[in-house]
């Protein structure tokens, strides 16, 4: 990392001192001060505190359904995926543009809308009703707000990597006599799986720490529907702070190792891809 | 130039020339459209009928009750300060996403790798954990309450708390579209530049900027979409004051819960505000990324590869959302 060569360019202190500047007092102290807040608990409150009956349902319902939605995504949005790079169909190019949209619709429209269409009286609650499955205000409902907000991260991750595939080898291949589902098991599937893999922890990260549209769809229901952030907001409603506190390091802590889990991930499916 | 990795530019080649398809290498027709029956159900439920049902469900009750949601004092209020907040956060974000950029593309450090992990921090932590940050730091019971108390500032449950939350969960978004393609663009224009004795900002504002404005400009975008549209960061340190602390998505969620068919409309009509924003953003983005293909082509029909269109083969790789 030592320099290279002379670099004349200007603003290196400026810039850097800014960023650091800036990093510390939005984010690195505000996190240190979470932290820090958990030594004023005493180890056993902690632990009591972090593992309420209602909070233990509360992560599970959050890691459950996050893993749920995840596995969702990571089946649906590779045959998606799949589907936009390798086929030519009417509406493409359009569902492709589309891809992206729950990334940017809040997620408060999210959760509205979503849990308007799985209703009783909703555009799909009205047929799926009647056959038992119900959208909103239940587990499923939570399943469906989390699949909606990570899909756009499983297709994104997977698509270039479709993209850049050789196609010379699926034909040596078939040139060599392998039939199309023999080609897709060895050869496709074991270039592809790093990446979904990457693309499934994405949507599983962005689905623990998922707030805004389930608010609206789940009903938040203590032990039936109610997730991890949803119990933190209800802690501070009730001004217990160190309830709050210490089911967000949880939270935190496990994000972080997540986080740790996807970096070593996107390395090692990049070492896998060249 | 600059370092722009060859994988990337695979892939833009690969975008240009997809129509010459190969024959031998395609499913058998049943398996092809059943893959597509299920991609299209797919899209069909978690795209585009929550997109359909927002618009049908905000003008279910006519234009006139429309407009009449919009523009009662309470949603008029609340759609001018997530405007103000959005004013202020997204400035903010894009000088800091800019310096970062700088500092980290254009110069050898240590610790460099650690530097662009924590600038994804905002990612990894659940909004509702982000409120509750500024909180502990802000709020009565918090580090620095007793001394804001004591000066009469109010930071949380007032405007500056909202900012300061839209403010952490948008941070990275302009820096992570920046630096690869700062990076991609090199630093030899700059060199050239001061060297003919243009200042530093001078090199700047001709040089670099020039050279990732689609860049910025992407990220812009995606910043100011997420910063409007916050929720759960928001609502933690806003504490639900109607015409004072409400923002747009928080004002969807008060008319939600008030129940009654009217409000649920209300509800729908600010939330058609909002995905009309994600609408447009997604337009800005679909054209940016066509501009830069056509870009691309013709640099390469030329066979004239010019720094710009190396610093847009970054930007077209960088489109998977991490």
């Amino acid at each position: 990392m030592a320099e290279k060569k002379f670099n004349a360019l200007p603003g290196f202190g400026l810039t850097m001192g800014f960023t650091i500047f800036y990093l510390s007092a939005i984010a690195l102290i505000p996190i240190a001060g979470l932290f820090l807040k958990t030594l004023e608990i005493s180890l056993t409150d902690f632990w009591r505190l972090a593992t309420t009956d209602r909070a233990l349902a509360a992560y599970r319902l959050t890691f459950g359904a996050s893993l749920v939605a995840a596995l969702a995504n990571a089946l649906f949005g590779t045959v998606l995926a799949w589907v936009l790079v390798r086929y030519e169909f009417p509406g493409k190019r359009f569902i492709d543009a589309l891809v992206d949209f729950p990334f940017a619709l809040p997620t408060a429209v999210a959760g509205l809308t979503l849990a308007n269409l799985f209703a009783d009286n909703g555009w799909l609650g009205q047929w799926l009703v009647p056959l038992g499955i119900k959208g909103a205000f239940t587990p499923l409902g939570v399943i469906i707000a989390l699949t909606f907000v990570g899909m756009p991260f499983a297709v994104r991750t997977l698509q270039p990597v479709l993209e850049n595939l050789e196609r010379e080898v699926e034909e040596a291949a078939a040139t060599l006599g392998a039939s199309r589902v023999r080609t897709f098991f060895s050869i496709i599937a074991p270039t592809l799986l790093p990446t979904i893999i990457t693309g499934f922890a994405l949507a599983f990260a962005r689905a623990v720490g998922e707030y805004g549209s389930i608010v609206f769809i789940s009903g938040n229901q203590p032990f039936k529907t109610e997730i991890a952030p949803y119990l933190i907001v209800m802690r501070l409603d009730e001004y217990d702070y160190t309830g709050a506190v210490a089911l967000a390091v949880v939270l935190m802590v496990i994000s972080f190792a997540m986080l740790y889990v996807i970096n070593w991930l996107e390395t090692w499916s990049s070492r896998f891809q060249n | 130039m600059g370092g722009a990795p060859s994988t990337d530019t695979a892939i833009i080649r690969r975008r240009v020339s997809r129509s010459q398809s190969q024959r031998g290498t395609e499913e058998p027709p049943l398996i092809k459209w059943t893959l597509i029956a299920i991609a299209l159900a797919f899209s069909l439920v978690f795209l585009l009928l929550p997109l359909v049902n927002v618009f049908a469900q905000a003008f279910a009750k006519g234009w006139q009750a429309y407009w009449n949601s919009l523009t009662e004092p309470d949603s008029w209020a609340a759609i001018r300060l997530t405007l103000i907040v959005a004013a202020i956060a997204v400035p903010l974000n894009v000088m800091f996403g800019v310096a970062a950029a700088w500092a980290i593309a254009k110069f050898e450090f240590r610790w460099k790798s650690l530097l662009t992990t924590l600038i994804d921090l905002p990612f990894s932590v659940s909004p509702v954990v982000a409120g509750l940050m500024f909180v502990l730091m802000f709020g009565l019971q918090g580090y620095f309450g007793k001394w804001l108390e004591a000066h009469e500032i109010k930071i949380i449950f007032a405007v500056p708390g909202i900012v300061l939350a839209t403010v952490f969960v948008t941070f990275p978004f302009v820096a992570r579209e920046l630096i690869p393609v700062m990076q991609a663009a090199g630093s030899e224009q700059e060199q050239a530049a001061l060297t003919l004795g243009a200042s530093g900002w001078r090199t700047f504002w001709h040089v670099t900027l020039p050279s990732v404005k689609w860049g910025l400009i992407y990220g812009i975008i995606l910043c100011n979409a997420r910063a409007m549209g916050e929720f759960g960061a928001v609502s933690v340190v806003s504490g639900h004051i109607i015409r004072q602390t409400e923002t747009m998505p928080l004002r969807v969620q008060a008319l939600y819960e008030g129940g009654s068919a009217v409000s649920g409309a209300a509800a729908f009509a600010v939330a058609s505000l909002l995905a009309l924003l994600a609408l447009i953003t997604l337009a800005i983005k679909t054209f940016l990324e066509w501009k830069q293909a056509r870009d691309y082509a013709r640099a390469q029909q030329l066979a004239m590869p010019t720094p710009e269109s190396d610093s847009d083969t970054a930007f077209l790789a960088r489109q998977n959302l991490r």
